[in-house]
């Protein structure tokens, strides 16, 4: 890898999305989000932290610079604050000695930049707490107050408006239901659309349609060889939610609906999801307290799908000629998702030399991509100073090649390679996997990897 | 009344009415609060996770492969005083005979010299334990009242037992007194603070790992 001087990580001054909002209306904005995210868990987690710190030596951003401040249970500071002062038992005594003070505006407008600048969400510090504080699920219910605050990032925020409007987080010059056409014309894939009744409703990241057209092929191509009854909907077809991202927690509500909608509509039993590991997160284990009951249907990951239909002998591969490889496994999918073992399976059924990193499965260290965090501007020189630690741990195996089975962070090493102008470029293992049916289409047509 | 019977008279009915108190109006100030129904369908059914829970209480007592590195002096440190002051509290022959008064059962203790022994080692560890408290960025950074004023009543429980041991300093009822008096204050303070965390960390190990666990996700 080569080294490059890292610009300084001060955060550029926060975005405050409308200029009308007041500090004052901030502030309650935060806070009214907060108070709404406060049930007996989340509380008995704040009361339970000893400040102990060891949650830094788990964060990448903290290992990465060293800076305190990117201790992950600091992030949620001004809203530890916030419940020991507002509504813990002692919360009258806190208020009459002033032991905790008011959040301010400007406390709230700092922590912008490490509630969304500096944290992925991916949960390893939840790993390391001696208390077993899910402190991950913290951050994720105080983004939700800064959206309320009118603080969560523009690129996000933006991205979220739009997608909650048309379905898609970006326009594009051409809707993503032709795109999607156009590259099942160009791989010579089927590419099901709006079938009435499926047991399969495929959706695709915005990232793929936008950077990696042969994963969407690659969806496809298993698809067929599987001969699943499936298809994708006109109008739902992200899997992305930035919603989510963003903290928006009606808006995640509405997006994650328009799956669930168009999954009821054509009588689907398993809403599958690509490989995006935020997309599992939010459509697999928040969605259905978002609908307020269980979801009419099974939702799946692309890979934990592929590892039962090897295990039932459904999905046949050939061997790879891959060479030596390593897996970089994404957070949401393996580490907070549990699909453990179904990409480990996958490679030894073709045969892959895979050479773990040191931090492999549920304790593999994010890309730094995550969470949004790709798409904010501001966060990238953080971003890079932080990937480092992940691209010498990849370079420390000696694998020649990097698999992956998340979009994101398969962007996010892309970006990495430009950047440091490393010597590897990141694969998807949906993309291996079609490259390796006994009867690959995408090998025919020169489009696997 | 002479400064021992308050002590271990009225004083420690206070105090131990405050802690009980204290402790429930804790608990029940955030264990009333809603309850989230979790719709979201389990990977793993619930005697699965209800056993990841109730691992995850053990697993957490030692740092993991991948994390030992970087936090095994510092949870060596930690657990080691910890340990210290339970040998101090549950081992001392004449802790033995008060705490049997109150639960109607006494048990086997460790010779009086190996407990002073424990006890200094223990007061060493926890002067460590400030100093990194103190010197550790992130821990400064996150520490306030609660951390340094736990530290010193605990701390002072210790020293206090000590003198009170070794007859130094004043007159051996005078140091007893002192010494029940700290336990009272340690008491008092109790339910308003950190050392909260002995009624916490079981409860929150197993709960969060029992959730984690839910989703096959690694605890």
């Amino acid at each position: 890898m080569t080294d490059v001087l890292v610009p300084s990580i001060t955060p550029a001054p926060p975005i405050a999305l409308a200029p009308s909002i007041t500090p004052a209306a901030q502030v309650a904005g935060a806070m009214k989000g907060f108070a709404q995210e406060i049930g007996a868990l989340s509380a008995f987690r704040m009361e339970s932290c000893i400040h102990c710190g060891i949650c830094a030596e788990a964060c990448h951003y903290y290992i990465a610079t060293e800076d305190p401040q990117y201790t992950p249970i600091w992030k949620i500071e001004p809203f530890k604050q916030a419940y020991k002062r507002e509504q813990s038992a002692l919360a009258p005594l806190y208020r009459l000695f002033g032991f905790k003070r008011e959040v301010t505006a400007d406390q709230l407008a700092h922590w912008q930049h490490l509630l969304f600048d500096s944290c992925n969400m991916c949960g390893r510090c939840s790993l390391i707490c001696p208390m077993g504080i899910d402190i991950a699920a913290l951050i994720e219910q105080s983004r939700h107050a800064m959206f309320e605050a009118g603080l969560a990032p523009k690129e996000l925020y933006d991205k979220a408006a739009h997608q909650l409007a048309t379905g898609q987080p970006e326009a594009s010059a051409e809707p993503y239901r032709d795109q999607l056409l156009a590259i099942g014309v160009k791989f010579n894939v089927a590419v099901p659309m709006d079938e009435p009744d499926v047991d399969i409703m495929l959706c695709v990241p915005r990232t793929d349609i936008e950077h990696y057209p042969t994963a969407v092929a690659a969806l496809a191509s298993v698809m067929q060889h599987l001969e699943c009854s499936c298809t994708f909907r006109s109008d739902g077809l992200v899997a992305e939610n930035y919603g989510y991202y963003a903290g928006g927690k009606d808006w995640q509500r509405d997006i994650s609906l328009r799956l669930i909608d168009q999954a009821i509509a054509c009588h689907a039993k398993i809403l599958l999801i690509p490989e995006c590991g935020h997309a599992y997160t939010a459509l697999r284990w928040e969605a259905a307290d978002l609908y307020g009951k269980a979801l009419p249907f099974k939702v799946l990951s692309v890979t934990e799908f592929l590892g039962e239909e090897l295990k039932a002998g459904r999905l046949k591969l050939k061997e790879s000629t891959q060479g030596t490889a390593t897996f970089h496994d994404p957070c949401q999918l393996v580490r907070k998702g549990g699909v453990n073992e179904a990409p480990r399976e996958l490679m030894k059924a073709m045969k892959v030399d895979l050479h773990e990193l040191e931090n492999h499965g549920g304790f593999s260290f994010c890309c730094g991509g995550g969470g949004g965090v790709l798409d904010i501007e501001q966060a990238k020189p953080l971003r890079y100073r932080t990937v480092e630690v992940k691209l010498r741990e990849i370079d420390a195996t000696g694998a020649q090649t990097l698999v992956t089975s998340c979009s994101d962070c398969r962007r996010t090493f892309d970006d990495a390679q430009a950047h440091f102008s490393w010597d590897k470029r990141p694969q998807s293992l949906l993309e291996l996997v079609a490259s390796n049916l006994l009867d690959s289409k995408l090998a025919e047509t020169g489009a696997a990897p | 009344m002479d400064l021992l019977s308050f002590s271990r008279g009225v004083g420690l009915k206070v105090a131990m009415a405050i802690f009980c108190l204290g402790v429930v109006w804790r608990i029940f100030g955030f264990a009333l609060l809603k309850i989230r129904r979790d719709y979201n369908k389990p990977r793993e059914s619930i005697l699965k996770y209800s056993i990841g829970g109730l691992m995850t209480t053990m697993a957490r007592s030692w740092p993991h492969r991948e994390f030992i590195g970087r936090t095994g002096p510092g949870e060596a440190l930690g657990y080691s005083y910890h340990l210290g002051l339970f040998a101090v509290v549950l081992l001392y022959t004449p802790h033995i005979l008060f705490l049997g008064s109150l639960v109607g059962v006494t048990w086997p203790g460790l010779p009086s010299s190996l407990i002073t022994i424990i006890a200094v080692l223990t007061l060493t560890l926890f002067l460590a334990v400030l100093f990194r408290r103190v010197t550790n960025p992130v821990m400064r950074m996150l520490s306030n009242f609660d951390d340094y004023f736990s530290w010193f009543v605990t701390m002072l429980v210790l020293v206090t037992g000590l003198a009170a041991t070794a007859h130094v300093g004043a007159p051996y009822e005078t140091l007893l007194a002192v010494h029940i008096l700290s336990v009272d204050l340690l008491l008092i303070w109790f339910p308003f603070g950190k050392l909260m965390h002995a009624f916490y960390i079981m409860p929150s190990r197993a709960i969060n790992g029992a959730l984690l666990a839910r989703k096959g996700a690694t605890s």
